[in-house]
């Protein structure tokens, strides 16, 4: 090899390489361009079919009316109602329990002690069981347990509480979403500085002033993203609810806490297999499917506009 | 190591006495045992290197660093005569009379009002009037009222970085705290801003036991009444701080003083 070769294939090799990352990159670039076009590729064909298939059938009646005609006809009132009453007292139970564990593994548990770990380790294998479990779970806890024993309490053994009812299911949903409210809650103490902990505690504040005054407040939009989290799940899922709550036809509203009620979710459900007219119920059927989607979209918007006005206040923008 | 300011001047009433004081991180020592006194309504500067133990020795005087996990501390302080890590003793209590201000500014993301007002309202105060006449006071005292009093709504992290560190005194200042501790509160503030914190500390002294620790040797000899120079976690030597930037007992703070190392 003379000396000019070895100079030149000197030059060469990181050239080459260059060219092979650059190369690298462009390949990069175009997988992952067409990935993101096929997710939404996916997504436009599903919110497409839906909305044209449903859009078509949708009218105020249609929200305010219940099934008629072996639900062939009417609307689904009663589904829509039962859905919201129960994300709305899900999340009345799981926020607060939520919150709590949350503040009580960041902000007192001994960082390494046997419990906090134990407890973590229960969350984490909590958001990993599937959902259906989590019905099985409600109608042996809550209802046979719990139902069942308050009702030899307080009814002399007639069944008042102890059967699936709109409570149960509501509990069960806030069992499966308490991981999703935990971790969100632990991840907004944590961005919560040192320095205002060390701020009120040294102005003399007890840990808990601390705690309800500074370190709470400041962690409200995270808080509040969990809840978002909790409540997007809690609308949209069915198996927990199966055995403990939900019905496949009632002629009235729930007005107590021990009834059953109607849900869009398991409504699709029935819509698209247990009826008897599967032709009849397919426009009705589209439009149910579009409400849970348009429910779902403005339960998440609504917490997200609290979310940023929040978030606004406590920069300092808003207020 | 014994130091005590006693033999200084009779004239002096102690507010603070150090007997022994250690640390430890999980067992690393982080400062070795220090004996000495703080006298009332004088300012004392704790100078040294980075990691000299002056921050520690500091935090310890208000339990701040119970607040560590793994670290212990050993020995016996005394504010006026009570002993603060005596059985039974809150750390509550203890911080209410020894106030503290930080490095770097932490007002809460709550109004300039609010910042004040919030040791008063922990504290249990409720009336309206007082705390406003408290939270006015606090802020004339540290200097800030002329420049906020018309925008006490507005949130404090609209304040320059100046007027933060400043708020956060008079945050310390409305609880009326009798010994004020203060952990570099310049050193991340432009010259016009530090020479209006020097001032302050200075007119602070009139009512409160200040220490100060500082990495500035300038602002330690300008500001502080009684200097006290670490070094690896040791107290090297205490005393006037005219005499530790004059005649320096120790070769150790002469070094350090005229700039040697640190």
């Amino acid at each position: 090899m003379t000396v000019a070769a070895r100079v030149d294939s000197g030059r060469s090799r990181p050239f080459v390489r260059a060219m092979r990352n650059r190369a690298g990159d462009v390949a990069l670039a175009v997988s992952s361009g067409a990935a993101i076009l096929l997710v939404l590729m996916i997504l436009a064909v599903i919110l497409g079919d839906v909305v044209i298939h449903g859009g078509r059938r949708l009218s105020l009646s249609f929200f305010f009316t219940a099934p008629t005609e072996g639900m062939t006809q009417g609307g689904i009132f009663p589904a829509l109602f039962g859905t919201l009453a129960m994300v709305l007292l899900m999340t009345v139970a799981v926020v607060p329990v939520g919150v709590a564990t949350a503040v009580y593994l960041h902000e007192y548990a001994p960082a390494r002690s046997l419990l906090t770990r134990a407890v973590r380790i229960a969350v984490s294998n909590l958001a990993g069981v599937p959902s259906i479990v989590f019905g099985l779970f409600g109608l042996g806890f809550f209802i046979q347990f719990v139902g069942v024993g308050l009702d030899k309490i307080f009814h002399g053994g007639e069944r008042v509480w102890g059967q699936p009812a709109l409570v149960w299911a509501a509990l069960t949903m806030a069992v499966l979403t308490l991981p999703v409210v935990i971790v969100a809650t632990e991840e907004a103490l944590r961005a919560v500085p040192r320095e205002l902990r060390e701020a009120s505690l040294a102005l003399g504040a007890t840990q808990f002033q601390t705690v309800y005054k500074v370190v709470l407040p400041q962690a409200v939009p995270g808080i509040l993203t969990g809840t978002i989290l909790a409540i997007s799940r809690g609308a949209g899922e069915v198996a927990p609810i199966l055995f403990t709550g939900v019905a496949y036809f009632l002629p009235h509203l729930p007005d107590s806490l021990h009834q059953q009620f109607m849900h869009l979710g398991n409504h699709i459900y029935v819509l698209s297999t247990q009826s008897p007219d599967v032709d009849a119920t397919k426009p009705l059927l589209y439009a149910t499917v579009l409400v849970l989607l348009i429910v779902t979209f403005v339960l998440n918007l609504a917490a997200v506009v609290v979310r940023a006005r929040m978030r606004r206040r406590l920069a300092g923008v808003g207020a | 190591m014994t130091m005590t300011a006693s033999a200084h001047g009779p004239e002096l009433t102690m507010k603070l006495t150090v007997r022994d004081l250690e640390v430890f991180y999980g067992s690393k020592r982080g400062l070795a045992p220090v004996t000495l006194d703080l006298p009332e309504k004088n300012v004392t500067a704790l100078i040294g290197p980075s990691g000299c133990g002056k921050s520690t020795f500091l935090r310890s005087l208000n339990r701040m660093n119970e607040l560590i996990a793994g670290c212990k501390v050993k020995g016996d302080v005394r504010l006026d005569d009570e002993p603060i890590y005596g059985p039974g003793i809150d750390p509550v209590v203890v911080r209410r009379r020894i106030g503290m201000v930080f490095q770097r500014s932490n007002p809460f993301p709550k109004s300039i009002f609010e910042n004040v007002a919030y040791g008063l309202r922990i504290g249990g105060i409720n009336d309206r009037g007082e705390i406003a006449e408290r939270v006015e006071r606090a802020l004339s005292h540290a200097a800030l009222w002329e420049e906020v009093k018309d925008r006490l709504q507005e949130n404090a992290l609209s304040l320059s970085g100046g007027q933060q560190q400043r708020l956060c005194i008079a945050r310390a200042l409305a609880v009326e705290p009798e010994v004020l501790l203060m952990d570099e509160p310049a050193s991340a503030l432009d010259p016009i801003a530090t020479a209006h914190i020097e001032e302050l500390i200075d007119d602070l002294s009139k009512n409160y036991t200040v220490v100060i620790v500082t990495h500035n040797m300038q602002q330690a000899a300008r500001v502080s009444d009684w200097t006290a120079f670490f070094y690896m976690g040791e107290l090297v030597e205490y005393d006037r701080t005219n005499i530790i930037f004059t005649k320096p007992s120790k070769p150790k703070t002469e070094d350090y003083i005229t700039g040697r190392f640190g």
